[in-house]
């Protein structure tokens, strides 16, 4: 609607020799997608935002050392073939502040995060690991709280604690307690999942409200004076996945929106792809305290953590099939196709927004709530 | 939600812009939206999808952040890195480039950055480490001043001593003024600031009908508010009024509020001159504390280095800030300017006009609609 010709208006026209706002625009996309580079000379907290910071220093640094076939796709988990069947392997390291919030603590988070990494590649999860990193001081009695709700998660997800490690600093060095999870999981079905297999037409599915978990940490703190009722919706979704792949035979991503959102995961696929995606605000669930929670924060609930939602990418026969089967999950109730794929604007997604208009929603920039997990 | 939805209706907003359709013909008019709030709904809500071709919206310098000249940033700096102190700031200038760096880059090298979301949260950091001296880093309109003036008044009540402030509060009159003596700027009316006008009310902004014959209306920051505002201010230009118009009327009083203004006055005072990123110096464009408050006055209490930093040749923000330049008109702009890596001040608020644009308007409307093939 708003193409406009203004040839004959110096101030704003383009003038001669000038660049035309598409010239403009395709140079910017040609910018996004080249190989990134740390120019940073110090780690700022940016870097563990889960947006674009982290993406240059984990594709410029991490995957330049490390590179090999596996690690190459940055997948949430790696997935190799041993003898006799096909294994999907992955870590993630817990920080929250606070440790224990509405909704859960540090334990169970941590356990449900790497069951819900390998639950997403269409693993079975099987084993965890436990590192601890305790700060000299910390009550015993919180740490048993916490292990206790690591046991009752895994218990939940079926899943074994089959190794760990405990380290202790000194005083002021850690901030109480830290975890690290490393997990494995069988793969079992011939279904190879990956952001790259999107294509126009699919269908985009996420499993329930978005953003709950960021806002219980953020207002958890207490530095914000807010009140509400959320908590946080950390929880396993391997059974989730496990009924909606039973479903269907067309799911072409599956990923669990955690760090960054469900904005990042959709760049993520729009950039894999090579493909737009397209969604609709007015079909995204978003529970009203969220909503008025990031209304007042001027934060976008798209860039808000989910700690047991994920975001499916299914093939348009399908779709009802899939929402329908999230929907009969006791955690996909509020399942909902919340847009689709499409050819353009390739690597870009767009939000129809309530108002009717639409808007380009971006990977998260900066860090609005550091250590949410 | 309720009190929010009603601004954002879908049917409303069909209504107005057919209206504005009607209003405008084929005429082609531009008009700015002064604050960068409106900037922010125009680009989050795609409220241009909603204006007919002949309309230009010029995103105005109203966004505080973008507007602070690269010297204050690193002032602040050198305050943040001063022994035994601790630099309270809003969390939006925490990426601000300076002439030697952010707070950001200040931050991972060990300068004491707090981020608040109020005064009154410096304040009670400061309470919360009496070993340490707090000083806030107080930005914005008179939006934000009266709360920057409570903050000084209350440490002064409770005897806070280890508190003060580094006042870069400005005033939007001045602002708009030298807007509107530039000369390669050519605008028909004005989105006048919503929540500036609640403190200093509608009356100041008289003096833009009546010696520049330009119609102003102050507008809310929900995108009807914007469409309503738009639509008053072409009703104005085709009936060949100039006058200025308050959309905003649940929020905003004629007058402003009294209270907040006497707040202003009695803590702070004109500073002969500032800089302003962009604009350059403006007369009486700012305030600092009143002598009697110096004791709260960073300014005072530091030795501050106060260079005068030029902006990167590259950046062009001071036209974009005038409306001149659209954000992708700049030379650098998306491609060495990134809100992840700015070069100027517009790229890094979410009130700014290159920030918003690149978030939420970056890509090929007519495409996206699939109205009209390229």
């Amino acid at each position: 609607m708003s193409g406009r010709d203004e040839r004959e208006d110096p101030t704003t026209g383009p003038r001669s020799g000038r660049r035309t706002e598409e010239e403009v625009l395709a140079r910017i996309e040609k910018a996004r997608r080249r190989a990134p580079r740390v120019t940073d000379e110090r780690i700022t907290l940016a870097h563990g935002a889960g947006g674009r910071a982290t993406r240059r220093l984990v594709e410029s640094l991490f995957l330049e050392a490390f590179r090999n076939p596996v690690l190459e796709v940055l997948e949430d988990q790696a997935v190799f073939d041993v003898k006799g069947g096909t294994l999907a392997f992955t870590t993630d390291s817990y920080v929250v502040s606070p440790l224990f919030f509405p909704g859960g603590n540090i334990g169970d988070l941590a356990v449900n995060g790497t069951v819900n990494d390998l639950a997403v590649s269409g693993a079975r999860p099987l084993y965890l690991s436990a590192g601890f990193i305790l700060e000299e001081g910390f009550p015993l009695e919180k740490l048993r709280r916490i292990v206790e709700s690591m046991q009752a998660a895994a218990l939940a997800a079926r899943v074994e604690v089959a190794a760990g490690d405990t380290k202790v600093v000194e005083r002021g060095k850690g901030d109480g307690c830290y975890i690290n999870t490393a997990g494995v999981g069988v793969l079992e079905r011939r279904v190879r999942l990956g952001a790259a297999r999107a294509r126009p037409g699919d269908v985009v599915i996420v499993s329930g409200p978005i953003a709950d978990h960021g806002v219980t940490i953020l207002l958890a703190r207490g530095e914000l004076e807010l009140e509400s009722q959320v908590v946080s919706d950390t929880a396993p979704l391997s059974g989730l996945v496990a009924s909606l792949l039973d479903a269907t035979t067309s799911v072409r991503c599956l990923r669990d929106a955690t760090r960054g959102g469900v904005a990042t995961v959709l760049n993520e696929i729009a950039i894999a792809a090579e493909v737009g995606v397209r969604i609709d605000e007015e079909r995204i669930p978003v529970r009203e305290e969220v909503r008025g929670a990031c209304e007042l924060l001027g934060i976008d609930p798209l860039h808000v953590a989910c700690e047991g939602r994920v975001v499916a990418v299914v093939g348009p026969e399908e779709a009802d099939a899939a929402v329908e089967a999230m929907r009969r999950d006791p955690l996909g109730r509020e399942a909902s196709a919340i847009g689709r794929i499409c050819s353009e604007p390739s690597g870009t997604v767009l939000l129809k927004t309530k108002f009717g208009g639409t808007r380009i929603v971006d990977l998260l920039i900066g860090d609005p709530l550091p250590r949410i997990c | 939600m309720r009190f929010v939805d009603e601004y954002r209706s879908r049917d409303s907003a069909q209504r107005l812009s057919q209206e504005i359709a009607a209003l405008l013909g084929s005429r082609a008019y531009k008009m700015m939206e002064v604050c960068g709030g409106h900037t922010h709904t125009i680009y989050k809500h795609g409220v241009e999808d909603y204006l007919p071709e002949g309309l230009t919206l010029v995103h105005g310098p109203g966004c505080p952040v973008c507007v602070i000249p690269m010297g204050r940033i690193d002032d602040a700096r050198f305050l943040a890195e001063q022994r035994d102190v601790i630099l309270a700031t809003f969390g939006d200038t925490l990426r601000v480039p300076g002439g030697r760096g952010s707070l950001l880059d200040a931050k991972a090298r060990g300068a004491r950055i707090r981020v608040v979301y109020s005064p009154l949260d410096a304040l009670k950091v400061a309470r919360e480490h009496p070993e340490k001296h707090v000083v806030f880093f107080a930005l914005g309109f008179e939006t934000t001043a009266p709360s920057t003036a409570a903050t000084v008044l209350r440490a002064a009540r409770e005897g806070v001593r280890n508190f003060s402030v580094f006042c870069n509060h400005v005033l939007i009159v001045p602002a708009v003024k030298a807007l509107l003596d530039s000369p390669d700027l050519r605008l028909d009316g004005f989105i006048g600031p919503g929540h500036v006008s609640t403190v200093i009310g509608c009356k100041p902004y008289q003096f833009v009908p009546q010696q520049y014959g330009k119609p102003f209306v102050v507008a809310g920051f929900e995108p009807l508010d914007v469409l309503q505002a738009i639509s008053m201010i072409l009703r104005q230009l085709s009936q060949g009024r100039a006058e200025v118009e308050n959309q905003y009327t649940r929020v905003v009083r004629w007058d402003g509020n009294p209270h907040a203004l006497a707040l202003i006055g009695e803590v702070m005072e004109l500073r002969p001159h500032f800089e302003w990123r962009g604009l350059g110096f403006i007369s009486h464009s700012a305030l600092r504390l009143r002598d009697a408050y110096r004791e709260y006055d960073a300014e005072k209490l530091f030795e501050l280095p106060s260079l005068r930093v030029s902006d990167p040749k590259a950046c062009q923000c001071g036209e974009v800030l005038k409306g001149v330049l659209r954000p992708w008109e700049c030379k650098v702009f998306g491609t060495a300017c990134t809100p992840e890596t700015p070069i100027g001040t517009c790229m890094v608020s979410s009130e700014g006009a290159c920030a918003a644009y690149y978030h939420y308007g970056r890509f090929q409307r007519r495409r996206a609609d699939g109205a009209r093939p390229l």
